[in-house]
């Protein structure tokens, strides 16, 4: 890449991993190698650095709803199994932020 | 830059087609096209199709329909731009006369979405989405419309019935459309009792999938003299892009490339929005229709809503800005890749009068708008007759 390319320069930066959820949809029609996981919740999260990012939100307990504007954090899951014998693909969800008691 | 008439076209249904592949209803559009204007070939072809290579496990399609067609030895090849494909290749085909390099040439738009079926034809549409951001994560484009629209509900603190009247407009066209895939009435109030596919989009909101061809014949204005004596002109041809990604739009409730692709083309045209007869936009979910009538200049934003009240009368065939005049995507239905040149072919009958009982009374401007994903590509044309 040359000095003068208009190409972004990136800088690593670490998020906090919170933020709020600015929209949200119940996915009842998943794609291929989705179908265990369906109905799942996708959302469109705003992190408190201010980036948005789209995940799925996990452990929703049976009935539990969203709204928008709740706290979630992002955790670690399996997100799927590419075919029947296929790779693991590991990344990001988000679940509502635990209130501790 | 010459410019650039369209003078004949032709269609397959839009529907199911069990029984035809890809190139059989690709043939049949051009053969009917290439009969309107009584010509045996073209010099070049440009065919629009997204999904091909996933649904149906066929590439190069230039070539294999041009062969099946009739056709072999011109040059033909395939545009892929998403769900926007089929106005991509008309833009190609605007191009190509337009530079003076081909006289005449066809313009193809054809998909087999029921090639796949389930959770294997969600599979298949998704590659018009990121997929390291989006697809990765399970998301589909009814997902993203979804998110969409529930956060223009919030913001502007709506319910859900506001959108029906976007439903009943395009059935209501679509009932009288015999080439249409739905054909039925949606009473008011139903709309709002559909199951949901991805919450607030219901089954009524989305437009179907289907499969169809349609093809439209493009020349210079010296050739169509001699073919036909109604040509319509091409007067404004353009392409806006924006993220394919939600997340990395900074503003999720407004459609860049739908601005910046009007804008251009209106701008070409020398038109403004009030001299525009009718407007075939890309409704593939309600949200769509409010958020385009927005960015194209048809409502102010956060009121592209207002215009489906009283269902949908001001979008009606007889209303201020007509929409969806033969169905739109969602009651003639979604035959993806082919959906930009369905809507050529339909202003195409609407500027010439010959749209029967869809026809808009005296149309002689048409805009025209093809959208890929959640409007990361908007092509429009801007369509005229006379004068």
């Amino acid at each position: 890449m040359s000095q003068t390319s208009t190409e972004t320069r990136r800088e690593k930066f670490t998020f906090s991993g919170l933020g709020e959820v600015y929209s949200f949809t119940m996915l009842q029609e998943p794609p291929e190698d989705f179908e265990e996981q369906a109905p799942y919740m996708l959302a469109l999260v705003k992190l408190d650095e201010g980036a948005m990012i789209l995940a799925q939100i996990t452990d929703l307990d049976e009935n539990e709803s969203l709204q928008i504007g709740d706290r979630v954090e992002m955790v670690t899951r399996k997100l799927t199994t590419e075919g029947e014998k296929g790779m693991i693909v590991y990344g990001y969800k988000f679940r509502k932020v635990l209130t501790r008691n | 830059m010459r410019e650039v008439a369209i003078v004949g076209v032709g269609a397959t249904p839009v529907g199911e087609h069990w029984q035809s592949s890809l190139r059989m209803l690709g043939a049949e559009a051009i053969q009917a096209a290439l009969q309107s204007v009584q010509l045996s070939t073209v010099d070049a072809m440009y065919v629009g199709n997204a999904y091909g290579s996933t649904f149906s496990s066929q590439a190069q399609l230039g070539a294999l329909i041009a062969d099946y067609a009739g056709l072999k030895g011109i040059e033909a090849y395939c545009v892929e731009s998403g769900d926007a494909s089929g106005a991509a290749a008309l833009r190609t085909g605007y191009m190509a006369i337009a530079s003076g390099l081909i006289d005449t040439a066809i313009v193809l738009g054809v998909e087999k979405s029921t090639d796949a079926i389930g959770s294997n034809r969600v599979k298949g549409r998704s590659v018009s989405l990121d997929a390291d951001y989006e697809s990765v994560h399970g998301a589909t484009l009814t997902a993203l419309a979804a998110m969409i629209m529930r956060r223009y509900m919030h913001e502007y603190q709506l319910g859900l019935g506001v959108f029906e009247g976007f439903t009943i407009n395009a059935h209501r066209n679509g009932n009288v459309n015999e080439s249409a895939m739905f054909r039925n009435l949606i009473k008011p109030g139903g709309y709002a009792r559909a199951s949901m596919i991805s919450d607030p989009v219901n089954l009524f909101d989305g437009a179907p999938d289907a499969d169809g061809a349609a093809a439209v014949i493009l020349t210079t204005p010296e050739r169509a003299a001699d073919l036909t004596d109604v040509p319509v002109m091409i007067v404004g041809s353009a392409v806006g892009t924006d993220s394919l990604a939600l997340q990395d739009r900074e503003d999720l409730l407004y459609f860049r490339a739908a601005d910046e692709s009007a804008y251009r083309a209106y701008q070409q045209a020398g038109v403004t929005t009030a001299e525009i007869d009718l407007f075939e936009l890309h409704d593939a979910y309600t949200i769509f229709s409010a958020l385009t009538l927005e960015a194209t200049g048809f409502a102010g934003r956060g009121e592209g809503w207002t215009l489906a009240n009283n269902a949908g009368e001001a979008l009606g065939l007889k209303g201020s800005i007509p929409i969806c005049t033969f169905g739109g995507l969602k009651s003639r239905g979604n035959p993806v890749g082919a959906t930009g040149v369905y809507q050529a072919l339909e202003a195409y009958l609407q500027l010439t009068g010959r749209a029967g009982k869809n026809q808009v009374p005296n149309a002689k401007i048409a805009a025209i708008q093809n959208l890929g994903g959640a409007a990361s590509t908007a092509i429009t044309h801007i369509l005229k007759v006379g004068g």
